[in-house]
């Protein structure tokens, strides 16, 4: 089965952090990215940039309407995603339970990927 | 046995057999619930047969491979039922107990939410219906089953296993199923005043769950400290409540009216379960209660080993319910006012029981005056009914004795 881990963290939080601890998460980050490229378990995944940086889209009357910002303003904004390929739930959730934010406050979201979908 | 009492105890081990063979639970759900249905026809007629267990698991796989064949037929999927039908060919009809270990681990996995894990169990080990868990829990039915079908979708659409988790994870992975059995017997033992059969059921449900562990998995210590804590309580339920309904307390207990074989199968397991190293929360609460049941009488308790293992329980979980605890062994092996000392560093707002024992001190020291304060404190937060009625008794007794004393005083005074 295949599983998103989305990685959120309040971005304030984030960007209030010394530089060092947010330079030991994200290479401790990279380190288990490589792991998991090299054990297999790896599709795909990125890094986003700030939500500062999103654009929101909707329809309205039938006219598109853009939005300065994300689509919801929330405690927690997703940071990153990754899709892994996993035996089952607990295979995915060990491997989400050492992406390296969660120790400075952050949260992994785990969901299956529909399979009719997967990457 | 009747069929419904082989309903009760088969239900889940043949569920388990089931969904491990055929890894989907409303397909083994529906097969198993027609197997039962085939035998009330069936057995009533024709007799038992030898082996009623393999008989319901060879008749609801047979239904799981009629259901899939229809559903393959549809689809033209040959290879999947071949692999099934192959399965039907396989001689071993024995219940696999590891298979009910691995469902109860299934149903109490922690991405499940604690309401979601207590009523899976007890829906698919326990073969309680959806009215039944709903009666028990107080929740509307249709509730109740939304929750059943959602938790199952979670099992499926998100891919939990059916595992014994591997050692590394286990003494994690139990300690949710050890908290599911140990909330399902205190919601029956906590309605055992009321006449609810139902609900006095959960805890020879949880019981029957808890001994299915020490046997499956005998070396895990906290699953032992749970069953003897569980037997332990059990052992006085009859001893609890008076003709009336009525708490009667511990120490005013009929301790002939105890269980004598229960309490000495509490007891034995809590030895082993000491044993090692450091105890875990259950075990030591299993000592607790061992301690007073193996007391013969109310003064032979011995109040200090119970105020040293409460101080380990602390250390444990810390919690104030746990200081709440300790306070009323420490009231008796040290003095009611060095348990009173005790009670005034815990805060526990909107907890009945805080001033409900600051009140028994009191009482015990004859300050009826403060005890009847307290006993309204108290009274004044309870919601159980015979809690409530308990609580009203001993101030109606507080405040005779009060009046009796200021009587006497003012009667001191008079020349």
């Amino acid at each position: 089965m295949q599983y998103m881990l989305m990685c959120c963290i309040d971005e304030a939080l984030w960007n209030g952090l010394p530089d060092a601890e947010r330079d030991s998460v994200m290479t401790d980050y990279h380190a288990l990215i490589q792991e998991m490229v090299t054990s297999g378990h790896y599709r795909g995944g990125a890094r986003l940039q700030s939500v500062e940086s999103a654009t929101t889209l909707r329809e309205q009357n039938g006219k598109t309407v853009m939005l300065d910002g994300p689509f919801a303003e929330s405690r927690e904004q997703l940071g990153g995603f990754h899709v892994v390929e996993c035996r089952d739930l607990d295979e995915a959730l060990a491997l989400a339970r050492r992406i390296p934010p969660l120790r400075v406050g952050g949260s992994v979201e785990v969901r299956p990927v529909d399979p009719a979908y997967r990457l | 046995m009747s069929l419904d009492e082989l309903y009760r105890r088969e239900y889940g081990h043949v569920l388990a057999s089931l969904i491990r063979r055929f890894g989907h639970f409303e397909l083994a759900e529906d097969a198993v619930q027609a197997a039962f249905e085939a035998a009330m026809v069936q057995w009533p007629a024709e007799g038992w047969p030898p082996n009623p267990t393999s008989w319901l698991i060879a008749t609801a796989r047979h239904k799981v491979v009629d259901q899939l064949r229809h559903q393959q037929m549809r689809e033209r999927k040959g290879d999947e039922l071949r692999q099934h039908l192959e399965l039907l060919l396989d001689n071993d009809l024995e219940a696999e107990p590891l298979d009910s270990l691995r469902l109860i681990f299934a149903c109490c996995h922690p991405a499940l939410a604690r309401p979601a894990q207590v009523a899976l169990t007890l829906h698919t080990l326990g073969g309680l219906r959806t009215e039944e868990i709903a009666r028990a829990f107080m929740v509307p039915v249709p509730t109740l089953a939304q929750r059943l079908v959602r938790a199952k979708a979670k099992i499926r659409d998100a891919g939990i296993p059916f595992e014994v988790p591997d050692d590394t994870a286990l003494d994690e992975r139990l300690e949710p199923v050890l908290a599911v059995i140990y909330l399902i017997f205190n919601e029956g033992y906590a309605a055992s005043f009321g006449d609810d059969w139902v609900r006095g059921d959960l805890c020879r449900e949880a019981i029957r769950l808890g001994r299915m562990l020490v046997r499956l998995l005998p070396a895990e210590r906290e699953a032992r400290g749970l069953l003897a804590l569980m037997l332990l309580h059990h052992a006085r339920r009859e001893a609890r409540t008076d003709a009336a309904g009525d708490i009667v307390l511990l120490d005013e207990q009929d301790r002939s009216r105890w269980h004598a074989d229960e309490i000495k199968e509490g007891s034995a397991h809590v030895g082993i379960a000491l044993r090692g190293g450091l105890p875990g929360g259950y075990a030591v609460q299993a000592a607790i209660a061992a301690l007073h049941a193996e007391a013969v009488t109310p003064a032979d308790t011995d109040w200090r080993r119970i105020a040293a293992l409460y101080s380990l329980l602390y250390a444990i979980q810390p919690t104030p319910v746990v200081a709440l605890n300790r306070a009323v062994a420490v009231a008796m092996a040290d003095g009611l006012q060095a348990g009173l000392e005790q009670l005034d560093k815990i805060h526990l707002p909107g907890y009945h029981l805080l001033p409900a024992t600051r009140a028994d001190l009191l009482r015990r020291l004859g300050r009826h005056g403060e005890a009847a304060e307290q006993y309204r404190q108290a009274l004044a937060l309870v919601t159980q009914g015979a809690e409530r009625r308990f609580l009203e008794r001993r101030l109606r007794e507080v405040t005779a004795a009060h009046s009796a004393v200021d009587f006497a005083a003012a009667e001191s005074k008079t020349p």
